[in-house]
């Protein structure tokens, strides 16, 4: 606005007699910005500024992502409210705010688990598809964390997946290529352990503590052998030879050593270390630990020698669990029209491609994976793309916290001896049933 | 301690007063009040409202899931005791007594263990020796360092292939369910307050004269002896706060289990964290509930603490001080009850 006047103001001064002119062509800009107040349709409406609240911003790539809206975009500047780095203190903010109903959040960028909380509670706002292109040319996959009970909710920004990780030196030595089964894997470390360079290793691990990625890995496991943890119809299903054959796998793997004992203690970063280390032949984990792994400064003793390649599983190619973060609006902001706008343009390909060359964060665009100059920088972009197409989302559910916990405590008694497997599931699908009333 | 005994005691001399006494002493008692008021003002404002407000709250439950629209339905229903009595019922009685058990387990041992060092540490930080100061720094550093941030710290000597393991020689995973989750919490909550303890005692150990000392020095008072009959009745007052405050802290114990541990490990679940896990579930009423509880538990072990000790040791002040005075079991010591109503205070919420 205050741009416009003093330019018009020159203009004056400089052209007197033009100021008829300046007039029409005044209103025709009134003309615009009105118009585009009444093109946002159904509920989003109102143009102005708005608050992007987002987990703290490790890359420093948003500042130049909002930078480029601003510059588009001078009357509806978004200003970005920046959250703790913990997932879980993230929510815990967005959660109060909604409470609230406060306005001071407009876009919320949520962990794809928490869209049926935030839907269910009405704490965000349901959104148009035909509104959104980016949805169209999505990994399908990525948008059904978007939904809850099949309305949208939310526009996916970011995707990621599991990679099976592994060490393509020692694989090469022993004649073997990257395994699809599990079988395939167990076979593969028995020919490696009696290679010189294989002794003192172990052969798999994933994130086993109790937390959030207990439940990524188990759902994995019950997942790739043909199982489910919650169905498609929202009911739990998880007490069933499936999943219990995708539990034993890991049980039976911890009892053989397969997977080494210490591993009941990993997260995201010990597994990482462990691999970068030597100590593992195969390595579950995400598309981060990539550019980590290959850094030459000393810190990974495996740079160059390590392959990615998608989940194994039962009888082919294992199933990962989609993680990500979807962009939705809240239910109690201002200028919901210009919030859309925004998801629009940071879910267009422009965007997205701009993110992942700086950050190597997962798109949600197909084709930015078939890019043939990123697949360059990014060589995981091929697997990583088959395991997201594949991948099932976590259960889909309001009560996620009590869900996650129950899942985390089964597949925990199950990995330490604590009750066996097929006790573990019937009372976790008990558990299930009581938490999820749909 | 002593001083404030006639103080609360006065009251009760009162009648025998002449009218115009009496007189002189209502305006006083007025004037009191009003300069008093703006302490209660503040009282009640920072500990009887949050308290209040929590109480209310545990009688109130969310709303459910509507199995027709799947939105959550808005308001919370007014539920009575239902959430106290939820507690006490079904698996979560059984997680609600292993916290309760892990809660006094983890205060009864820290505190045995930490008073024990804390008193080790204010002996030697007493002595007059060269490099005191260091010594005394070094002993405080613990003390100093934010609980989480020591939890973290301790998180990575306890890793796998962390420190502890590669000095003791074993492959112990301490994070996992079991005892050295629990020496692990044990060990670090030892270490971080030991100094607090040690800190206090210290400042009582001051207060003793030296003659005192030598005197039982000329008697032939051996060493030990000193110990047992002249340092700790003196500095007994000084160490039951320390203690008190402690156990009030202990019973609230959060941060070291969850961060050093994790969360949702029966093995070192206390109270707090299951007030916790409620409240990051949403689910205020039921939170509210456990925190009330929790609350109450503290308050019952301050009230006992002080009842028990703190009872002790005014007989002893009193019945040394004026023998005229009846027997003033009602008036608590100030100084242990101010430090009651602080860590129930701060256990409220």
């Amino acid at each position: 606005m205050r741009f416009e006047r003093s330019h018009t103001r020159k203009a004056v001064a400089t052209a007197v007699a033009g100021s008829l002119l300046l007039l029409a062509s005044a209103c025709g800009g009134d003309d615009t910005s009105g118009g585009g107040a009444t093109t946002g349709g159904t509920a989003l409406e109102g143009k102005g500024p708005i608050t992007f609240a987002t987990g703290k911003d490790t890359s420093g790539n948003l500042t130049s992502q909002v930078a480029a809206w601003n510059s588009q975009h001078p009357e509806e500047k978004v200003t970005v409210s920046e959250l703790p780095e913990s997932a879980d203190a993230q929510r815990q903010q967005m959660v109060q705010n909604a409470q609230n109903k406060q306005d001071s959040f407009s876009v919320l960028n949520l962990d794809v688990v928490w869209t049926a909380e935030f839907a269910a509670n009405r704490w965000v706002v349901e959104l148009p598809q035909d509104q959104f292109p980016s949805l169209t040319s999505a990994i399908p996959a990525t948008v059904e964390t978007a939904k809850y009970r099949d309305k949208l909710y939310a526009v996916p920004i970011t995707s990621d997946g599991g990679l099976l990780y592994y060490r393509k030196d020692l694989l090469d030595k022993a004649g073997l290529k990257a395994p699809t089964t599990w079988d395939e894997m167990l076979a593969a470390c028995l020919k490696v352990a009696a290679l010189p360079e294989g002794k003192g290793m172990s052969c798999y691990a994933g994130q086993f503590e109790k937390y959030e990625g207990l439940t990524v890995n188990f759902s994995e496991a019950v997942n790739s052998a043909g199982g489910v943890v919650v169905g498609k119809d929202g009911k739990p299903n998880v007490d069933t030879p499936e999943a219990l054959a995708g539990l034993e796998e890991l049980t039976k793997a911890f009892a053989s050593g397969a997977i080494p004992k210490a591993a009941i203690t990993y997260k995201e970063e010990e597994g990482r270390r462990a691999f970068q280390d030597g100590k593992l032949l195969f390595h579950r984990n995400w598309p981060y630990v990539y550019s980590l792994a290959s850094k030459t400064d000393g810190s990974s003793k495996i740079a160059g020698k390590f392959g990615v390649a998608p989940l194994a599983g039962k009888t082919g190619p294992g199933v990962s669990t989609l993680g990500g973060h979807n962009y939705a609006i809240s239910a109690f902001a201002k200028n919901k029209a210009t919030a859309a706008d925004f998801i629009k343009f940071m879910a267009s390909e422009e965007r997205q491609r701009a993110n992942i060359e700086k950050t190597s964060q997962a798109p949600t665009w197909a084709s930015l994976y078939d890019d043939p100059a990123l697949n360059k920088s990014f060589p995981y972009l091929a697997p990583l793309k088959a395991s997201i197409e594949k991948a099932q989302p976590r259960p889909s559910v309001v009560k996620y916290g009590d869900v996650t916990a129950a899942v985390q405590e089964a597949a925990y008694d199950a990995l330490t001896n604590k009750k066996p497997p097929k006790q573990a599931l019937t009372d976790l699908q008990t558990k299930l049933s009581s938490l999820i009333t749909q | 301690m002593s001083a404030s005994a006639p103080v609360a005691a006065r009251p009760a001399n009162e009648p025998p007063k002449s009218g115009k006494a009496r007189r002189h002493d209502e305006g006083t008692g007025k004037l009191a009040a009003l300069l008093l008021s703006p302490t209660l003002l503040v009282l009640g404002l920072v500990v009887m409202f949050p308290i209040i407000s929590a109480l209310r709250t545990s009688l109130y439950k969310p709303g459910g899931v509507d199995p027709e629209t799947g939105f959550v339905t808005e308001g919370d229903t007014y539920v009575g005791f239902d959430n106290y009595t939820a507690i006490f019922t079904g698996d979560t009685a059984e997680r609600f007594w292993n916290a309760f058990y892990n809660t006094t387990f983890f205060t009864i041992t820290c505190v045995v263990l930490e008073t024990i060092l804390g008193v080790a540490m204010a002996l030697v930080m007493h002595k007059a020796f060269r490099g005191r100061g260091i010594v005394r720094a070094s002993i405080l550093v613990p003390w100093a360092i934010p609980t989480v941030v020591s939890a973290l710290l301790w998180k990575w000597i306890f890793q796998a292939d962390g420190a502890a393991n590669a000095i003791l020689g074993t492959q112990i995973l301490w994070s996992t369910e079991g005892w050295q989750s629990v020496a692990s919490v044990i060990v670090a909550d030892t270490w971080k307050t030991a100094p607090f303890i040690g800190l206090l005692v210290l400042a009582g150990l001051q207060t003793i004269p030296a003659d005192v000392y030598e005197a039982a020095k000329v008697d032939g008072a051996s060493p030990l002896q000193q110990f047992r009959m002249i340092t700790l009745p003196l500095v007994k007052p000084a160490l039951l706060v320390a203690v008190l405050f402690r156990m009030l802290d202990t019973l609230r114990i959060f941060d070291l289990p969850f961060v050093l541990v994790g969360p949702h490990k029966d093995s070192v679940e206390t109270l707090s964290m299951l007030a916790y896990d409620e409240a990051f579930n949403t689910r205020y009423g039921p939170a509210a509930a456990y925190a009330t509880i929790l609350f109450l538990y503290v308050a019952v072990v301050a009230f006992a603490f002080v009842k028990l000790l703190g009872a002790d040791i005014i007989g002893d002040v009193a019945a040394k001080k004026s023998k005229k005075k009846k027997s003033s079991g009602d008036a608590a010591p100030p100084g242990v009850g101010t430090a009651g109503l602080a860590g129930v205070s701060g256990g409220g919420m």
